[in-house]
């Protein structure tokens, strides 16, 4: 494990969707389509060059997949723009002014002049085969635990479309999202522990949100990161959905860097070169002819080969853990499932297993004249594509010798990552000539600089006086994405503590998240509703917990649906009297002894019978009033 | 070295004074308050110019190119020469034995095109060897010789052209080929398949006409999809004729293989833009397995390639008016003084136009002029015999052209009078069916939502 002490380098880029009304170059709304797609259609795309003629080496990687895209349509959710039917508009003024008070917050400067590129992106993600993306500011800076943090640069660009499925041959992606503005805020690469990562990460996001133009919940942040150690290399790990998660990430990334030193040193101890890795790709098909092993009897079925691989003095090695579930073994599968289209690989550290036997290990190894510290890899697949898996392994065992490769990386839910593509190169970009540059005026600047947002530490203050929130929760609606909805919410529900609607908008949705509930699917609006029944009286604010949780699972749900499913509903006073008249009259003898000091136990007794339905403020008077009446 | 700045007023100058050139390695020093701003990076052509221009654009070290305004208080280093923005050009694939011979002529347009610095619109640039070696699944179709004929965009392209690459297509031929795909922009594509459907009478081979509604410069241009399918209908289908060949939906799954007279650009910017009229497209070509499929049966065949002529003379003195509420009659008298030899009208629904016009067409038929009808509906043919006024047109002497598209009309006669020129004889070949431009029947099945 990576001790904080460790030296990382690590830089941060915030991707933030920008709640506009618009698309950045259409008039479709920025909200992901509900209904089924209506239309599918196929792409296949094909690398360009860019304006200094070079070929991006990550583009060409994507093409010689040669895989078809499958997009999703609906009318609500996307254009012909969308469909890379019809030329983009021009950028949407919102989103840059947007962009133009983040690079105020963040002390930035503007460009003078605002050029669209394209950004070769040739796995689906955009039906044009690029993202367009600008440069709205540079040099910014931010105050971090007293440190000063560099922004580099401020930029906007296209979200991606969605990825739904993915298949041998196709990949299938909704293109609702692609389109929708992002704000991208990169740090330098100065970041020195995981917890700062995840500090600088808060604070960027605080900042974000003041500008009260940012989407909130699951999806609506990603962050990408790179990250280096001492001798290693710049490994790019790109969508970290979840801030807990992003101090991990780039723990597990360094010490997988790190085992990859270790890996490069031990090989060189063997004595192991590249020119000893030989392409010679041995048909072992006819000793697998009877094989448990139901990949390869599945591939041989469909007329395909099971061809292995020596791997020299690599024997141990394969088989090496890097961060916890990743190998070496499992990095050159994803170089082989990316270049051969493979369903994976089988390595010798790792077997016997897969029903692969102990019998075909060893006829494997005599065929391929193995010696005992030898290695093997095996794949099975059409010849062509199992040729294409296992040079792809080699490249990845000659890496091993020499160098950590320069990647780019998906992060996973548990905090490691995967293989994508090889870190591209800066010729992924050329002019987007659709788009005319727009210009920044010193007008725009400054009628921007005169209305900015609150800065955060007011924006405590003014929580702290106005709605007499403690410090903590202040605090916590700062860095939550609930701000803004606290606002609304206050405004409209004069019955109902703020500093109520605070802890349930932090803390009690935070704890529900914890549970699994996914609170942050759930739109704004129907947070409203709930705070709505219960500033009207309609239900007990003890069962907002309920509702919320009742409304993540159920998203297309009405409020009266979920009081009915619930059995909730506020008892009349009719109602509650004659409840409370039955638990006095059970405890007739107490309330005779006790008279008015009865109150707490017949309190208990009728709360318990009660709760949820009514607001305990109205059963204490009631109670208390019976009582009075009762030893009269 | 002046010429290589695509910049004007104070930025050219300025830049001249700093010895910058476009690719160099530049630092700006800017003035800010106390402070001064340094920009790195490489000096940009710029591809789009205003009048009161101020900034330069440069290429930071990310590959993002941003737009610096500069004053005469800029500083500009020049710290490295950079290289000049260029295309290289992939190596062409080896040829394999057995194929069939395809012929791509190369004319511009959009599938034939890149970034132009200068003005910032899409410009042709590759040349047809370019189509190839960009689309390199050609050398597993068909042998492929290149050619250009032109290098211009598809709206600049008029009746000359028509004669020059009739003339190339003959040559072609002549030489033997199986088949021939031209590469043209989409904006004016129908009329040059009109034209070289009349130019070339009864053809042996397939001409394939092609375009791409994306320009060849993003990975996700129809260019090279369009420019396979069609070498390989030119190099293989059992036609002969002229045809156009384009994308039947926004799928790249299957190519529509249109009539060269019988369609017509309906989309400003789909990859399905092309529309079969009045009847259904004569062949579909299976991107996926590659193989072509011929929707009827009712088509010339592949032929020995002797029985057959050109006539490439156009006479572009042919006018198409399209008819609109408050037309003035003098547009008639206009065409009719300055020597026009032909009109074709695109009258209101079965063919009709308004009464205000009449003596002015009578005027213009009784000078010798040839007044043919088409209908601006589109889908559907001109019928002047069920209302009053299409009665009183067939009177003065207007021809209905049938269902006959108003753009392959046009061409028609402007191709009939290129060689004829006794107006009757015109009238004659403009109601004879050369080249499929009418169709005996319309059914059900066409489709005609746009």
């Amino acid at each position: 494990m990576v001790e904080e002490s460790m030296p990382i380098k690590a830089g941060l880029e915030v991707h933030r969707q920008l709640d506009t009304k618009h698309k950045l170059f259409c008039a479709c709304p920025t909200f992901l389509g509900e209904l089924e797609p209506e239309q599918k259609f196929l792409r296949r795309f094909r690398p360009t060059q860019s304006e200094l003629g070079q070929v991006d080496r990550a583009a060409l990687f994507e093409f010689n997949r040669g895989k078809g895209i499958n997009y999703e349509y609906d009318h609500q959710t996307a254009c012909l723009v969308e469909c890379d039917e019809e030329p983009p508009g021009t950028l949407e003024k919102e989103a840059i002014e947007i962009c133009l008070t983040a690079a105020l917050l963040f002390n930035a400067r503007p460009v003078d002049e605002i050029h669209v590129m394209r950004k070769i992106v040739i796995d689906g993600s955009n039906t044009t085969g690029f993202q367009r993306t600008c440069v709205i500011a540079m040099n910014g800076k931010m105050e971090v635990d007293g440190k000063t943090i560099p922004i580099d640069q401020i930029s906007l660009e296209e979200d991606a479309a969605r990825k739904t499925t993915q298949t041998r041959d196709t990949t299938g992606y909704r293109i609702d999202r692609l389109g929708i503005p992002l704000i991208e805020v990169t740090t330098a690469p100065v970041l020195q522990t995981p917890t700062e990562v995840e500090k600088v990460a808060l604070a960027i996001g605080n900042i974000l949100r003041t500008t009260r133009k940012v989407k909130r919940g699951l999806g609506s942040v990603r962050q990408d990161l790179n990250i280096s150690i001492p001798n290693g290399s710049i490994v790019e790990i790109k969508g970290v959905q979840e801030l807990e998660l992003l101090g991990k990430v780039v723990k597990l990334e360094a010490d997988r860097q790190k085992a990859l030193l270790e890996i490069k040193e031990e090989l060189r101890k063997r004595n192991v070169h590249a020119e000893d890795l030989l392409r010679n790709y041995v048909d072992v098909t006819r000793l697998f002819k009877e094989t448990k092993a139901r990949v390869f009897k599945e591939a041989i079925s469909h007329n395909g080969v099971v061809l292995a691989v020596k791997l020299p003095k690599f024997g141990g090695i394969i088989g090496k853990e890097l961060a916890p579930g990743l190998r070496l073994g499992t990095e050159m599968s994803s170089y082989a499932i990316f270049a051969g289209g493979v369903g994976g690989i089988f390595h010798s550290d790792e077997l016997p297993a897969y029903g692969i036997s102990q019998d075909e290990i060893e006829k494997t190894k005599t065929s391929l004249s193995l010696e005992h510290t030898d290695a093997f890899v095996l794949v099975a697949d059409e010849y062509v594509r199992a040729k294409e898996a296992l040079s792809a392994v080699i490249d990845r065992a000659i890496d091993a010798i020499s160098k950590i490769p320069e990647e780019t990386r998906n992060a996973t839910p548990d905090g490691t990552s995967k293989f994508i593509r090889p870190r591209p190169s800066a010729a992924r970009m050329y002019p987007e000539t659709d788009v005319p540059p727009t210009t920044i005026t010193d007008e725009l600047m400054l009628n921007l600089t005169s209305n900015l947002p609150e800065k955060p530490e007011i924006t405590i203050a003014r929580l702290l006086t106005k709605y007499s929130l403690n410090q903590k929760l202040a605090k916590q609606l700062l860095d939550s994405d609930y701000l803004q909805l606290f606002e609304t919410i206050v405004a409209s529900s004069a019955n109902v503590q703020p500093s109520f609607i605070a802890t349930f908008l932090t803390e009690t949705s935070k704890s529900l998240e914890r549970e699994g509930v996914p609170v942050g699917t759930v739109p704004d609006e129907k947070i409203q509703n709930m705070f709505r029944l219960v500033n009207d009286g309609e239900v007990a604010k003890e069962t907002m917990p309920e509702l919320l949780k009742w409304q993540a699972k159920n998203p297309q749900g009405t409020m009266t649906e979920a009081i009915k499913s619930l059995g909730l509903r506020m008892l009349s006073k009719t109602e509650l009297d004659s409840i409370i008249e039955r638990h006095i009259s059970k405890n007739k003898k107490l309330v005779a002894e006790k008279g008015t000091a009865a109150f707490a136990s017949i309190m208990g007794s009728v709360m318990a019978e009660v709760r949820g339905m009514t607001d305990p403020k109205l059963v204490t008077e009631l109670v208390k009033a019976r009582l009075t009446k009762g030893t009269q | 070295m002046v010429d290589d700045f695509q910049y004007t007023g104070q930025c050219k100058e300025i830049l001249e004074t700093a010895y910058a050139h476009v690719g160099d390695k530049i630092r700006l020093i800017i003035k800010r308050g106390n402070s001064p701003e340094v920009v790195e990076g490489l000096l940009m052509p710029r591809f789009a110019t205003r009048d009161d221009e101020d900034c330069v654009v440069v290429k930071l070290k990310t590959g993002y190119n941003v737009g610096v305004r500069i004053d005469s208080g800029t500083k500009i280093e020049v710290i490295g020469k950079g290289t000049e923005p260029h295309f290289s050009r992939p190596e062409l694939p080896p040829r394999q034995q057995g194929l069939p011979k395809v012929c791509i002529m190369s004319t511009g347009g959009t599938i034939a095109s890149r970034v132009d610095y200068r003005t910032g619109a899409v410009k042709p640039a590759l040349d047809a060897d370019d189509l190839h070696s960009v689309v390199p699944e050609l050398a597993q179709i068909a042998n492929v010789d290149a050619s250009i004929i032109s290098n211009i965009f598809s709206e600049n392209i008029g009746p000359p052209f028509w004669s020059k690459i009739a003339e190339s297509i003959e040559k072609e031929i002549r030489k033997g080929t199986d088949g021939i795909v031209v590469a043209h922009g989409t904006d004016t594509l129908a009329y040059t398949s009109a034209a070289l459907s009349f130019a070339l009478n009864k053809p042996p081979i397939p001409i394939v006409l092609v375009g791409a509604q994306r320009s060849s410069d993003r990975p996700s241009s129809d260019a090279a999809t369009n420019l396979l399918a069609s070498s390989a209908i030119a190099g293989q289908a059992p036609f002969a004729g002229v045809v156009i060949a384009m994308h039947d939906w926004i799928s790249d799954e299957t190519i529509a293989v249109h009539r060269g007279t019988k369609v017509r650009k309906c989309h400003t910017s789909r990859r399905d833009a092309f529309r079969s009229i009045n009847t259904s497209p004569l062949a579909y070509y299976d991107l996926i397995h590659r193989t072509l499929k011929m929707n009827t049966d009712d088509y010339d065949r592949r032929r020995n390639p002797n029985d057959w002529s050109i006539k490439p003379k156009f006479d572009p003195n042919v006018l198409l008016v399209k008819f609109h509420p408050g037309l003035s009659a003098g547009i008639i008298d206009w065409a009719t003084a300055t020597g026009y030899k032909g009109l074709i009208l695109e009258g209101s629904g079965l063919g009709h136009i308004s009464e205000s016009l009449f003596s002015s067409l009578e005027r213009a038929i009784k000078n010798g002029l040839v007044v043919g009808m088409c209908s601006q509906c589109i889908w559907g043919r001109v019928q002047l015999n069920v209302y009053s006024t299409g009665r009183d047109l067939l009177r003065i002497g207007v021809i209905p052209l049938y269902d006959m598209l108003s753009e392959t009309a046009l061409v028609k006669m402007m191709w009939a009078f290129g060689n004829e020129r006794e107006p009757e004889n015109v009238k004659q070949i403009m109601r004879t069916n050369l080249a499929q431009e009418f169709s005996e029947r319309r059914v059900i099945e066409e489709k005609h939502d746009g």
